[in-house]
């Protein structure tokens, strides 16, 4: 789960990681308000969606009158934005983050994140503030600096002093400043269970203070249950709303842009079953495992979810019953084509437990548009003629 | 033979009476499985599915001798269960469970390895030795004995393959589950020497997927240390950047963890690679004719 900048902000507050003052607002003359509470004679109207590259796209633009922040606000909210992240679709803006104007000197990145081969979080820090990050890693990694930090001991004074070194911070002042910011960011990603925190850029301020201009943070799902305050900062609308509803039913989704619809049990025979129909010519419309446990109720939801997708020609349902038997799912797929139109040609293939007597079902419904195949191959080689001939 | 674990192993099952826990400990007990005992906190004394019950794993290991534990505890308890394996003394612990925090499964690991406990998964199908000894949730009976030896991230895939090398008249000796987690426990690095020690095990099944490195050092090590053929499947060439694929760890980050990087790394060691694992069963056939020839 993703949050918003200005709610990432909070966070790093309560852990005492320096940021500018701002506040969210939903309105123009909500954000008029907000300006004159922060006071000071320059503002930043920002716009919140959960996508890296908003200045670029517009979404970020200074005022220098309380005029100037009604009007952008008055822009900014409403607009779709179009970022290299938001996908040529964009995203409307809801809300705008109202924030104190800050005294750029210097820019940098700072980001925590899990080093999955050392199987601990890893803090990256780069002097090239406001580039992409994977950018820096791909042409100067000599610039980023990275520590990891075993949790067992947590933050100590020497990975402050690698990070600090390793930045080029020679001021004993700004050393200490920064050491102090990194070791309260480690444990803003500890204590919430955090998948990764991204500060880009990070700014020196003229009087050499640090302050976390943006802030992205993305949790662990999995650890979400020990954080109510996190769950209460979703923001529905971010989410893709088919996603978001085969998640209801324990599905997970991904929408693709090809043209055969896949349901599958199982993640990685989910993603070596659109491999297979790629290989075979054909394009796969979704990532769709329907879990250990699919029944004719997720079967019919799997369904509806993938023929939503007008781009769907065929769809391929490929189970291999372990614990699940297969004459359960036939069944279930029967059921479900009672329940819902399914007029595309569905190709079935069920292996594993009692995958004879569910073909055997299959066989006496006697419905038209659904095609059995033997194994896999088989199975995504009927679904790309199915999807060519439809 | 085998690795890790044969018809003479000793398992408990910690989450023992839970409703999970009772239904695969009873179908691992039908395939043959030594399940000695289980652990559920309160119920020490009792008897289930036909074997004592304790409140601890301390004592469940001094009852009975057991040196390998099935985990099937809720997701917030498995770190205080794989740790309570390990203090235990328990060899190898073997985790089930979906979806427990990455924090708590760092932490776990770490306290493992100090203790030199192996573990397996979390999120996971787990470990069988076909026809002796089934620690876990996959359908034991398409695992036919044989002489190949199989690693999987994926749950369904593992099936897919045992499956598909049985088809063309072959077998299984052992086949583990490693997880699609962030954190896992024994991964190819760490199996692949036990495989080409098995006298048993004449060929090598990888099955990997985007997200992380482990088959790119599975690649390095594929080249310096293993000499059985090894034929391997990378699931996720047509996932989309940036996206979660059902399991919690795969995920392309940046440009990082891409099926292609992992296919050229492993093609580059020598392994024979397949784009779709509709062909695993025959790469496997021809790997083995080949190596016969």
């Amino acid at each position: 789960m993703n949050i918003h900048e200005y709610q990432a902000k909070q966070i790093f507050q309560k852990y005492g990681v320096p940021t500018p003052r701002g506040i969210v607002a939903t309105t123009p003359e909500e954000a008029v308000k907000n300006a004159e509470e922060l006071g000071g004679n320059i503002w930043v109207v920002k716009a919140q969606i959960h996508a890296g590259g908003r200045g670029l796209g517009g979404g970020v633009k200074l005022a220098k009158s309380l005029d100037e922040v009604k009007q952008l606000a008055d822009e900014i909210l409403g607009m779709t934005l179009v970022t290299h992240q938001t996908g040529p679709e964009g995203k409307l803006v809801q809300k705008v983050y109202i924030e104190e104007g800050a005294d750029i000197q210097d820019e940098l990145y700072l980001g925590v994140v899990l080093d999955r081969a050392r199987e601990m979080p890893v803090i990256m820090a780069s002097t090239e503030g406001g580039m992409e990050i994977e950018k820096v890693a791909e042409e100067t990694p000599e610039k980023i600096v990275k520590v990891a930090v075993d949790p067992a001991i947590g933050f100590q004074g020497f990975h402050g002093r690698e990070l600090v070194f390793g930045l080029g911070i020679t001021d004993k002042a700004e050393q200490g400043k920064f050491i102090k910011f990194a070791k309260a960011l480690y444990n803003v990603y500890m204590d919430n269970d955090a998948e990764m925190i991204e500060i880009n850029p990070l700014i020196k301020t003229g009087a050499g203070d640090f302050l976390a201009l943006d802030g992205k943070m993305g949790f662990d799902d999995s650890a979400l249950f020990r954080h109510p305050d996190i769950e209460a900062m979703r923001d529905l609308s971010e989410e893709d709303p088919d996603e978001r509803e085969a998640g209801e039913y324990n599905l997970s989704y991904v929408a693709l842009d090809g043209e055969i619809g896949c349901m599958v049990n199982g993640a990685g025979l989910a993603m070596g079953t659109m491999d297979t129909i790629n290989y075979m010519g054909g394009s796969p419309a979704n990532f769709l495992d329907v879990g250990g446990t699919a029944n004719a109720e997720t079967v019919a939801k799997g369904f509806e979810i993938i023929l939503k997708n007008p781009k769907v020609k065929a769809i391929f349902v490929n189970i291999f019953g372990g614990i699940v038997r297969c004459d359960r799912i036939a069944n279930g797929i029967l059921e479900a084509t009672e329940k819902v139109d399914v007029n595309v040609p569905v190709v079935v293939r069920l292996d594993g437990t009692n995958a004879e007597e569910a073909a055997v079902i299959l066989d006496n419904a006697n419905i038209p548009n659904i095609i059995t195949a033997t194994d896999l191959g088989d199975g995504a080689r009927k679904a790309v003629e199915a999807a060519k001939g439809a | 033979m085998s690795i890790l674990v044969n018809k003479d192993t000793k398992i408990i099952v910690q989450g023992f009476t839970g409703k999970e826990g009772t239904f695969h400990a009873e179908q691992c007990l039908a395939y043959g499985t030594q399940i000695v005992g289980g652990v559920t906190p309160n119920k020490g004394g009792q008897t289930h599915l036909g074997k004592p019950v304790f409140n601890t794993v301390k004592e469940a290991v001094e009852a009975t001798g057991a040196t390998v534990s099935m985990i099937f505890v809720p997701p917030a308890f498995v770190a205080d269960a794989v740790m309570e394996a390990a203090d235990a003394g328990i060899d190898l612990a073997v985790i089930i469970t979906e979806g427990a925090p990455v924090r708590d499964m760092q932490a776990a690991k770490a306290y493992a390895v100090k203790h030199d406990m192996m573990t397996i998964g979390p999120n996971c199908p787990g470990i069988i030795t076909a026809e002796e000894c089934k620690i876990g949730i996959m359908p034991g009976n398409i695992f036919k004995k044989g002489n190949v030896g199989l690693i999987s991230k994926s749950g369904t895939l593992t099936y897919e393959g045992a499956n598909q090398v049985v088809k063309e008249g072959y077998g299984i000796t052992t086949a583990v589950g490693i997880g699609g987690d962030p954190i896992i426990g024994l991964s190819y690095k760490q199996l692949l020497p036990m495989f080409e020690a098995d006298p048993e095990t004449e060929a090598i099944v990888m099955i990997g997927e985007i997200g992380g490195d482990l088959e790119i050092q599975a690649a390095k090590f594929i080249k310096e240390n293993i000499t059985k053929p090894v034929v391997a499947f990378i699931a996720g060439q047509t996932a989309p950047k940036g996206k979660r694929m059902g399991h919690a760890g795969a995920i392309i980050s940046g440009s990082a963890g891409t099926a292609k990087e992992k296919m050229d790394a492993l093609e580059a060691a020598g392994v024979k690679v397949v784009i779709s694992p509709a062909e695993i069963g025959k790469a496997v056939k021809e790997v083995l004719e080949a190596k016969k020839a």
